[in-house]
C-alpha cells in the first residue's frame, strides 16, 4: 500500500509520508507489478510478444525501445485498455488481468500519456479533482442534499488537489483552464491529476518529450523526487537516454514487442543488441570493435 | 499568416451586393409587410423598415470597418454610403420588377400593399427608385459612422438603440398588462405615442441605455467586484438579501404582471425546465440528445393518463399523485434511453436519440395505444393541480408551479455541476477514454445523466400537461428537442444562468411579437449562425461564470506545508 491511501479520504490525504513511513510500509510483494508472459495481438500483428517484468517497490522502472517497439501497447495493456491476448499482470500481489480500466486506477495504478491528454476546458484544479474521482464516494443524492461527508470529501479534494498544484510547481495557476497552459506546465499538470488518485504505481509515458534540455533534466529531477517524496513506483516510457540511464533503477529494452535486454543502466548501454536495435547492426559491431 | 488585409472598389460593389440580396430576401419572404404595422417610434419607424434597412446598415457597418484598417476614414465614409446606394439599387429593381412584371406566381409575397410600402411613401415611380437610393445609402454611411464612433460610444448607442427597440415592441404587452392600472397611465402616456414610443420615450430610453452602458464601461459599477473585496460576513448577507430580493420580486411577478404575461412566463419556464435537464446530458456531459422530447412526452402522457376525467379517465388520480410517477417514468426512459448508446459518440448517438424521440410520438399517434392515450385525438380534460380546495386554474397561478419546478431543477443542477458527479461529467465531455483512465465509470456516469436529465423533461411535461388541460401528439415534435437544444446554445452550452437567458430570448421573445410567429424557424437559424460566428461560447459562457465564483481569493490556511515545495 502506497502510505497515503491508508488514510481514509475524509482526512487530508496529501501529507508528505517521512522517510522512516516510506521504509516500514508494509507491501504484500516485493513486486509492486509483474507482468507474466504478456501477449497482445491485433489480427495478425503482434505488438507486445511473451514479455515479462518485475518491477520492484519504489522502484523507477523503464521501458525504453524505438518507436513502434510496442512500449505505449504495453501500458495500454497494464491500464486496462486493451485486453491482452495471453498472459497475466500482478499488481501487488492480486491479478488484474481483464479488470476495466477504472478499477485498475482505483486498484493503484494511474498514467499520464505521450501526447498530452488533459480534460482542455476544465480548470487545472478541475483535472486535477477528477483524477480523485476514484477515491471518493459521493454520489449523486450526497452531492444534492449536500450532506456533510460530501461537503467534508470536496473540501479535501480541494485541498489535496491544492496541494499537489504546488508540489507539481502549478501554484498560482489553478484557475486557468488546462488548454491555456503552456507545454511544460500541461505535463505537470497531467502528473499532477495522475498522483491524484493516489496511485501506488505511476505510468508515465514519456514525460519529457518535446521538451528542451533543461526543462528535461528538470523534470528529470522531478520523477526522482516522486519516489523520494511520495514513495510511488515509477513505470517510464522514455526516449531520451540521458533520461534514462540518469534515473532508473532497472531498464527493459522492447524491440518488436519483445524484450531484447534487461538489466541495470550501465549494463543495457553496453549490450550489444540494444544498440543495434537503436543504431543499426553497423553501429553495434562498431561498439564492439570500440569495446575490444 | 493572416489574411492579406485588403479592401478595393471590387470589394465595394461585394458588400452592396450582400446588403442588397439580403435586403430582397427579407423582403420576398415576406418579413417587411408583416412587420410594417410594429411601429416602435411614433408612428415614423416600423419593425419593417428596420428588417428592410437593417442589412445596408450591417454592411455599412461592415464596410467602413474593413475599409478605414486599410485606407483613409474619408474611404470608410464613402465606401459605407456605396454600399447603400449598391443594395438601394438592388431594392428599386425589384420596385420596377414587381410594378412591371407579375412576380407574385413564384414570389407569394410580392403583394400590391408590398409594393406601396416599398414606394417608401413616394407617389411616383421615380420618385420612389430615387428615395429608395438616398435612403439606402444615408443608411449604409450611418453604418459607417457607427464603425467610426469610437467603441464606448458606439456600444453606448447599440444598448440604447437595443432598449428602444426591446420598449417599443412591448408596447402592445405593456398596455395589455397595465392599461387600466392607475399608476400607470401617466407613465404610459409619456412613453408612448398611439403606435410606437413617443419621442419622449424615444429619447429617454435611447439616454438611460446609453447611460447604463457608459457607467459600465467606466468601471465604477462592478458590483460583483465590489462585493467580492468585502469580508465574508457581509458578502453572505448582501449575497442573501439579493436572493431573497430576486424570490420576492419572482414571487410578486405574476399579481403583478397579470394573466397574458404569466402565460408566457409559465411556457418560458417549461422551456427552462428542460433546457436545465438537457444542459446536464449535452453541457456536461457532452452526450448530444436529439431526442429529449420524448421524456417531455413521457412526462406529459404519464400526468394525462393518470388524471384525466374524460374519455380515457382511469385512475382519475391528483395532479400531485401522478407527479412523482411522471418523473420516475421519464427517468426509468432515460436509462433505457441510455442503455443502447452506451458505446456511441457524437454524430452516431444524435441520430439514434433522434429516433427513440420519434418512436415514442409515433407509438403515441399509432391506432395500437389509441383505446389508452387516445392518438391523435389526444388526451382531454386533465384536471388542474389543486391543493385542499384552491385549484391552479389561472396561468398567474400555474407560475408558481412553474417556478417551484425551476427552483428545484435549478438547484439540482448546481449543486451536481461542482460536485463528483458534475465533475465526471464534464470529464466525460472531454475526453471519454481518459475519463475512464482516470477512475470514472462510463456506464454508471452516462446512465446517470440520461436519468438526471430525462426526469427533469418529465416534470416540465408533467407541469405542461396540467397546464394545458389537454395533450395531442403533435405538441411533442422533433421541434420541441431543436428548440431545447438551440436555446441552450444561444445562453451557453453548459452555463445554468444560460439556459434562463436563452429561452427568454428563443422563447419569450416570439411570443411577444405575433408577426414572428411565421418567421421563427428563419429568426432561429440567423441567431445560430450569428451566434457560432459572434459569440459561439453563447451569451452566458459557463466558463466566465466559472471564474467569477472563482475569482475570491483563496483562504490562507489552504497554503500546504513549505518542504513539499522545495521538492520541486
Amino acid at each position: 500500500m502506497s502510505p497515503w491511501s491508508q488514510k481514509s479520504p475524509l482526512k487530508p490525504p496529501f501529507v508528505r509520508p517521512s522517510k522512516e513511513e516510506i521504509m516500514t510500509t508494509v507491501t504484500k510483494s516485493e513486486f509492486i507489478l509483474e507482468t507474466v508472459h504478456v501477449t497482445k495481438q491485433f489480427g495478425g500483428l503482434t505488438a507486445v510478444k511473451d514479455l515479462s517484468i518485475q518491477v520492484p517497490q519504489k522502484s523507477i522502472y523503464s521501458v525504453i525501445g524505438p518507436n513502434g517497439a510496442g512500449k505505449t501497447t504495453f501500458f495500454n495493456c497494464i491500464t486496462g485498455f486493451y485486453k491482452v491476448t495471453e498472459g497475466d499482470i500482478i499488481l501487488d500481489g492480486e491479478s488484474i488481468v481483464g479488470l476495466r480500466p477504472d478499477i485498475i486506477v482505483k486498484k493503484g495504478i494511474s498514467r499520464t500519456y505521450q501526447n498530452i491528454r488533459l480534460f482542455q476546458n476544465l480548470t487545472a484544479l478541475e483535472n486535477v479533482m477528477v483524477g480523485h474521482h476514484p477515491r471518493m464516494k459521493a454520489g449523486w443524492f450526497g452531492a444534492v442534499l449536500n450532506t456533510p461527508g460530501a461537503r467534508h470529501e470536496e473540501a479535501a479534494t480541494r485541498k489535496l488537489a491544492m496541494d499537489l498544484l504546488e508540489f507539481v510547481g502549478l501554484k498560482g495557476f489553478e484557475y486557468e483552464l488546462a488548454t491555456n497552459l503552456p507545454y511544460g506546465q500541461q505535463r505537470r499538470l497531467e502528473i499532477a491529476r495522475a498522483l491524484a488518485s493516489e496511485p501506488k504505481l505511476l505510468l508515465l509515458d514519456e514525460p519529457t518529450a518535446g521538451m528542451n534540455p533543461s526543462e528535461t533534466e528538470e523534470m528529470t529531477e522531478f520523477i526522482d523526487n516522486l519516489r523520494k517524496e511520495l514513495g510511488i513506483t515509477v513505470l517510464l516510457i522514455e526516449h531520451d537516454m540521458r533520461v534514462v540511464m540518469t534515473i532508473s533503477d532497472i531498464i527493459t529494452v522492447l524491440d518488436y514487442g519483445e524484450k531484447i535486454a534487461e538489466g541495470k543502466p550501465e549494463d543495457v548501454r553496453a549490450n550489444p543488441r540494444v544498440i543495434e536495435a537503436y543504431l543499426g547492426r553497423g553501429a553495434a559491431t562498431q561498439h564492439e570493435a570500440q569495446a575490444a | 499568416m493572416d489574411k492579406e488585409l485588403k479592401f478595393s472598389w471590387t470589394d465595394i460593389l461585394k458588400f452592396g451586393a450582400i446588403a442588397g440580396v439580403v435586403a430582397i430576401y427579407v423582403i420576398l419572404v415576406g418579413m417587411v409587410e408583416a412587420f410594417n404595422d410594429r411601429y416602435i417610434i411614433s408612428e415614423t419607424v416600423n419593425l419593417g423598415q428596420i428588417a428592410l434597412f437593417s442589412p445596408v446598415f450591417l454592411l455599412g457597418y461592415f464596410a467602413a470597418n474593413t475599409a478605414r484598417q486599410i485606407k483613409s476614414t474619408g474611404f470608410a465614409v464613402l465606401s459605407s454610403a456605396l454600399v447603400g446606394l449598391i443594395s438601394g439599387i438592388f431594392v428599386a429593381a425589384l420596385l420596377v420588377a414587381g410594378t412591371n412584371i407579375n412576380l407574385r406566381s413564384i414570389f407569394l409575397n410580392v403583394s400590391p400593399e408590398l409594393l406601396k410600402i416599398l414606394h417608401l411613401g413616394q407617389e411616383t415611380m421615380a420618385l420612389a427608385i430615387v428615395a429608395n437610393l438616398i435612403i439606402s445609402a444615408l443608411v449604409g454611411l450611418l453604418g459607417g459612422l457607427f464603425a467610426l464612433t469610437p467603441h464606448k460610444w458606439s456600444n453606448a448607442l447599440l444598448v440604447g438603440l437595443s432598449i428602444v427597440l426591446l420598449m417599443g415592441i412591448m408596447q402592445e404587452l405593456m398596455t395589455i398588462t397595465f392599461g387600466n392600472k392607475d399608476w400607470y397611465k401617466p407613465i404610459g402616456k409619456f412613453i408612448y405615442a398611439q403606435k410606437g414610443l413617443s419621442w419622449g420615450g424615444t429619447v429617454f430610453f435611447l439616454l438611460v441605455g446609453m447611460a447604463y452602458s457608459l457607467w459600465r464601461s467606466s468601471g465604477k459599477l462592478r458590483p460583483a467586484a465590489r462585493v467580492a473585496k468585502m469580508p465574508a460576513k457581509q458578502r453572505m448577507t448582501i449575497s442573501l438579501t439579493a436572493w431573497a430580493l430576486g424570490l420576492l420580486i419572482l414571487l410578486a411577478l405574476p399579481k403583478f404582471l397579470g394573466s397574458y404575461p404569466s402565460e408566457i412566463l409559465t411556457t418560458v419556464g417549461i422551456y427552462i425546465i428542460m433546457g436545465l435537464g438537457l444542459n446536464i446530458v449535452v453541457g456536461f456531459a457532452g452526450l448530444l440528445d436529439l431526442g429529449y422530447v420524448a421524456f417531455f412526452a413521457i412526462g406529459a402522457y404519464t400526468v394525462g393518463i393518470l388524471t384525466t376525467t374524460g374519455k380515457l379517465a382511469t385512475l382519475g388520480w391528483s395532479f400531485w399523485m401522478a407527479l412523482p410517477v411522471a418523473v420516475f417514468l421519464a427517468m426509468m426512459a432515460g436509462v433505457i434511453l441510455g442503455i443502447p448508446v452506451l458505446k456511441m459518440r457524437g454524430d452516431y448517438l444524435a441520430i439514434v436519440t433522434l429516433g427513440f424521440g420519434e418512436i415514442i410520438r409515433v407509438v403515441v399517434l399509432s391506432d395500437w395505444l389509441k383505446p389508452y392515450i387516445g392518438g391523435a385525438q389526444g388526451i382531454l380534460q386533465i384536471p388542474k393541480p389543486h391543493i385542499g380546495d384552491f385549484v391552479f386554474k389561472k396561468p398567474e397561478q400555474m407560475y408558481y408551479i412553474v417556478l417551484v419546478g425551476i427552483l428545484l431543477v435549478g438547484y439540482v443542477a448546481w449543486r451536481l455541476r461542482d460536485a463528483r458527479v458534475g465533475r465526471a461529467w464534464k470529464a466525460l465531455r472531454e475526453d471519454e477514454d481518459v475519463a475512464e483512465a482516470m477512475g470514472i465509470h462510463l456506464v454508471s456516469t452516462k446512465l446517470l445523466a440520461f436519468a438526471t436529465g430525462a426526469a427533469f423533461a418529465g416534470l416540465a411535461g408533467a407541469i405542461f400537461a396540467a397546464k394545458l388541460g389537454s395533450i395531442f401528439p403533435h405538441s411533442f415534435n422533433l421541434i420541441v428537442s431543436i428548440n431545447v437544444l438551440s436555446l441552450i446554445i444561444v445562453g451557453g452550452i453548459g452555463s445554468l444562468p444560460g439556459v434562463i437567458v436563452g429561452a427568454l430570448i428563443l422563447v419569450g421573445l416570439p411570443e411577444l411579437l405575433r408577426e414572428f410567429a411565421d418567421f421563427r424557424m428563419l429568426f432561429y437559424g440567423a441567431l445560430l449562425v450569428a451566434m457560432m460566428l459572434v459569440k459561439p461560447e453563447g451569451f452566458v459562457p459557463e466558463k466566465t461564470h466559472a471564474r467569477e465564483l472563482h475569482d475570491e481569493p483563496l483562504e490562507p490556511e489552504v497554503a500546504p506545508e513549505a518542504p513539499v515545495r522545495e521538492a520541486i
